[in-house]
């Protein structure tokens, strides 16, 4: 005999998602910076020097995805195509062809050679926020750093929550001796000065986003293991965790089914401060001149310009306006994770403490 | 005698639900009044709105102490009362004692604040409160943090505070719930002596009135001289405790009383064979004289030269208060924790010769219910995954249906029906928890089950049931228990043999009925002595 299939009941981790989506501040934040980065990974549609589509002769062209010499459109050089030049620009729009460029002319690289006034050129119709002392497009700049600091912080705060619940859980476990010479070699570790290690780190290599991402992931989860080895310190001597050993189950078992997904509460609720914590490492490291190197786009160089070029306020304020409510946004975030997790503050009957 | 307190029509709501509904009783100056019912009847809600320490709970109705309207009295005013006019004790004393300040800090705290007393005079009285508590040595102990005390002695320094500035009313909230059974006599004692004396020193009318809440009716016999029974929210039955002993009128009363466990064993025939030996158990614990790294370290002994043995079908009880080292025994017996000294054998083998997959198997042989059937079930995983874990890992030839009806069938035994098998455990009551927990350990098929303290996270009536499972169970699967508890009432209506720990060892044994009519030691005497 089979018994009917019997209603569901939300799991705790469903319950904290419906608890966090009726707070309408973090919910709205999540869906409002999971489309801003969404349209962010689509950059190359959005904010490209290369025509999407072209026509030229009678036959098609994808310059977004493949490399036309000057001399397919006419022109004389055997190099890449340069599609702000006027002889590609006039080629292409001749009668019979045809070109679809993206809604912001602009990559993120790519100088205007040919300004009306100086660099750093205020907003105009050709660059919608004006350009940096180069003569880039700060647009395309913000829309590629957003980019590349939302990927570096989901990157980051991975590799640190991986590292971390690891070690956290091992010591935690295990307690005793385990616990006691990993907690002082993670002291050791932890006391290790991350800022010179980059800066040394970056005279002896090539400094990359990669460096810094691998140096910056080496530190960021000490503070998270801590967190993790005190839940599962607390959970491990629990009747339940005893049940699951004289039922049989190896420690990995238990490690993996029991501890675990009791012990993430403190893990989740930080991942948006961490995100946030990684951006803001990212973009000081860029302001300060030892972050990525050009012309890789970030929020960190656009701030430092900014603060060199006081008045031009198209650098300095959109890069303040992005960072700020990225920001705002994993903190409202993070705010209502909190609160989603925390049963505590959502108890339906309060007892007294006197 | 006139009315103290008198409560009319209290009705209180949290979320459009009757917590507590209707309920009128008054106290009389000088009256011991027991408030009873099941955790979830609004028992302790109810005290609590006398002294206004509700929060996010709508009251109506009225409370009046001594004529005095405290629903619609000024938060002021309501302070002046709390402390020197009603005074409180809570159950759980290390959680109401604040950990960072001496107990005799803390009683005189409410000594300064209500009455003004200053110095030497004031330390004079902590100790005599704390001497009219019974407390030994209180010149001490009044420098004591409550983490230095027993359980008794913090509720001691508990009742000590209450006293404090003599108040007209004592609530006393489960106050005797948390301390081991031979203690909790003394407490009752003390408090009832305390209470005479209020009486003697200041006249009926000036007396101390105690509004006692509890479930525990043995205690109401004892102390109360009139009960009021709440079921749900509702006073059913209000009546003096030799009345409602002995001729309960409401339903619900009777079905109360009725809950004592009654006995439910089927004697053994003989032909049972020794399941689990164990001889010459010692345990000891290392522990540092100091904080220092390469402190001295002594030993003590958690059970010394223990020696017991378990039949089939047969359930042996191992009874002793806290830190007798019962429990550390259970884990011994189950092979959890290898023991100093001594070998437990388990169907003719040593454990220690148990290995791989042999070793696994015994797992499923040997199995264990614990007792607070909320911390024994992982929060995060479906019913269906509890109970199906063993099953999945010592019977891995079954396919998934095949495990899903023993999931269902196993369920159906405790008396739970299918639908449960997707929800989590907070949905459930204690009763069904526990339920739950018996179903996981019944799944694999074990020979012997070690039951700790099985019900005493649970109301009377849920124990009754709990404990009539777990008999029909082992009639059906011919099951051995090793029954760990404190509650005697639950050794007698199961064990078949019982053992009586004190300090690690075990001070007297055999035959259940003969070691509670006939008990020798003087340890055994108390014990039984405190239970009736």
């Amino acid at each position: 005999m089979r018994a009917p299939e019997s209603r569901a009941t939300q799991s705790p981790g469903l319950r904290v998602w419906t608890r966090f989506k009726a707070n309408r501040q973090a919910w709205w934040s999540l869906v409002i910076l999971a489309s801003l980065f969404a349209l962010s990974l689509g950059a190359e549609l959005i904010a490209n020097d290369k025509p999407l589509v072209a026509r030229y002769d009678g036959r098609w062209f994808l310059p977004l995805w493949n490399e036309y010499p000057e001399t397919a459109f006419g022109g004389e050089l055997n190099t890449e195509a340069d599609y702000h030049e006027p002889f590609v620009r006039r080629a292409l729009e001749k009668p019979g062809n045809f070109a679809l460029y993206s809604p912001n002319g602009w990559g993120y690289a790519a100088m205007n050679y040919y300004p009306t006034t100086p660099h750093p050129a205020p907003p105009s119709l050709t660059n919608l926020l004006g350009t940096d002392i180069i003569g880039r497009d700060i647009a395309a700049r913000l829309l590629y750093a957003f980019r590349i600091s939302m990927l570096f912080g989901l990157g980051l705060t991975a590799i640190g929550v991986i590292l971390g619940v690891a070690f956290g859980a091992i010591q935690g476990f295990f307690g005793g001796s385990v616990d006691l010479i990993t907690q002082r070699l993670i002291e050791v570790w932890g006391s290790l000065p991350e800022l010179y290690l980059l800066i040394i780190f970056a005279s002896l290599l090539e400094p990359s986003i990669w460096l810094i991402f691998v140096l910056l992931s080496m530190f960021s989860w000490i503070g998270l293991s801590d967190y993790v080895r005190a839940e599962f310190l607390r959970n491990r001597h629990l009747e339940y965790v005893s049940a699951a050993r004289a039922m049989g189950l190896s420690n990995w078992q238990i490690m993996w089914r029991h501890v675990l997904p009791n012990s993430l509460t403190p893990v989740i609720t930080f991942i948006p401060f961490r995100i946030s914590a990684a951006i803001m490492a990212l973009t000081s490291l860029d302001f300060l001149g030892l972050g990525v190197p050009a012309p890789t786009p970030s929020l960190g160089e656009l701030l430092a310009q900014g603060k060199t070029y006081l008045y031009a306020w198209w650098i300095s304020i959109p890069t303040f306006v992005v960072l700020i409510s990225t920001l705002l946004l994993l903190t409202f975030i993070g705010d209502g994770l909190r609160n989603a997790m925390d049963t505590r503050s959502s108890a339906r009957l309060s007892k007294v403490v006197p | 005698m006139s009315a103290l307190l008198e409560i009319e029509g209290l009705t209180l709501r949290a979320d459009g639900t009757r917590l507590v509904d209707d309920l009128t009783l008054s106290v009389a100056a000088g009256e011991r009044v027991a408030l009873v019912g099941e955790s979830g009847s609004g028992k302790t809600l109810t005290a609590l709105s006398i002294l206004r320490l509700t929060s996010g709970i709508e009251v109506s109705g009225s409370i009046r102490l001594a004529g005095r309207e405290l629903t619609t009295l000024p938060e002021a005013q309501m302070r002046d009362i709390r402390g020197r006019d009603v005074a409180m004790i809570f159950q759980e004393p290390m959680a109401a004692l604040n950990p960072l300040y001496t107990i005799g800090n803390q009683i005189a705290e409410t000594l300064a604040l209500h009455e003004g007393l200053r110095g030497k005079a004031l330390q004079e009285r902590v100790i005599a409160l704390l001497t009219g508590t019974g407390l030994r040595d209180p010149e001490q102990r009044v420098n004591s943090y409550p983490h230095q005390l027993s359980g008794g002695q913090r509720q001691r320094a508990m009742i000590a505070m209450a006293m404090a500035c003599s108040p007209r009313l004592l609530i006393a909230d489960e106050p005797t719930t948390a301390l081991d059974v031979t203690i909790r006599a003394r407490i009752v004692a003390r408090l009832l002596d305390l209470q005479q004396r209020t009486i003697q020193e200041r006249g009926i009318e000036r007396g101390m009135a105690v509004l006692l809440i509890t479930h525990d009716l043995p205690l109401v016999k004892r102390f109360a001289q009139r009960v009021a029974v709440l079921e749900h929210g509702r006073l059913v039955e209000v009546a003096s405790t030799e009345q409602l002993f002995a001729a309960p009128e409401h339903p619900y009363t009777r079905r109360l009383l009725q809950s004592v466990p009654v006995r439910n064993v089927r004697p053994l025939d003989g032909t049972e064979n020794v399941v689990l030996e164990a001889k010459g158990i010692q345990v000891q614990f290392q522990q540092r004289t100091s904080k220092r790294l390469f402190a001295r370290r002594i030993s003590t002994h958690a059970v010394q030269d223990v020696g017991f043995s378990v039949r089939s079908r047969e359930t042996v009880g191992i009874v002793g208060e806290s830190g007798s080292g019962k429990s550390t025994l259970a884990l011994v017996a189950l092979g959890l924790l290898r023991p100093g000294a001594g070998e437990v054998r388990f169907g003719g083998l040593p454990l220690s010769a148990y290995r791989g997959a042999q070793r696994r198997q015994l797992r499923a042989r040997l199995q264990i219910v614990f007792q607070d059937p909320f911390g024994s079930l992982s929060p995060r995983r479906t019913i269906a995954q509890i109970v199906g874990e063993g099953l999945a890992l010592h019977r891995p030839d079954l396919s998934e249906t095949q495990r899903y009806d023993r999931i269902v069938s196993v369920l159906t035994e405790v008396g739970l029906t299918h639908d449960c098998l997707h929800r989590y455990p907070h949905e459930f009551s204690g009763g069904q928890r526990q339920r739950i927990a018996i179903a996981r350990s019944l799944i694999v098929e074990p020979q012997l089950i070690v039951l700790d303290e099985p019900t005493s996270a649970l109301d009377i009536s849920i124990q009754k049931q709990v404990l009539e499972l777990l008999a029909e169970l082992q009639r059906k699967y011919g099951l051995s228990y090793v029954l760990i508890t404190h509650d005697l009432a639950v050794v007698r209506a199961m064990a078949h043999r019982v053992l009586v720990m004190k300090d690690g060892r075990i001070v007297e044994g055999g035959d259940t009925l003969d070691v509670m009519e006939r008990p020798t030691h003087d340890y055994t005497r108390q014990l039984v002595g405190a239970s009736q």
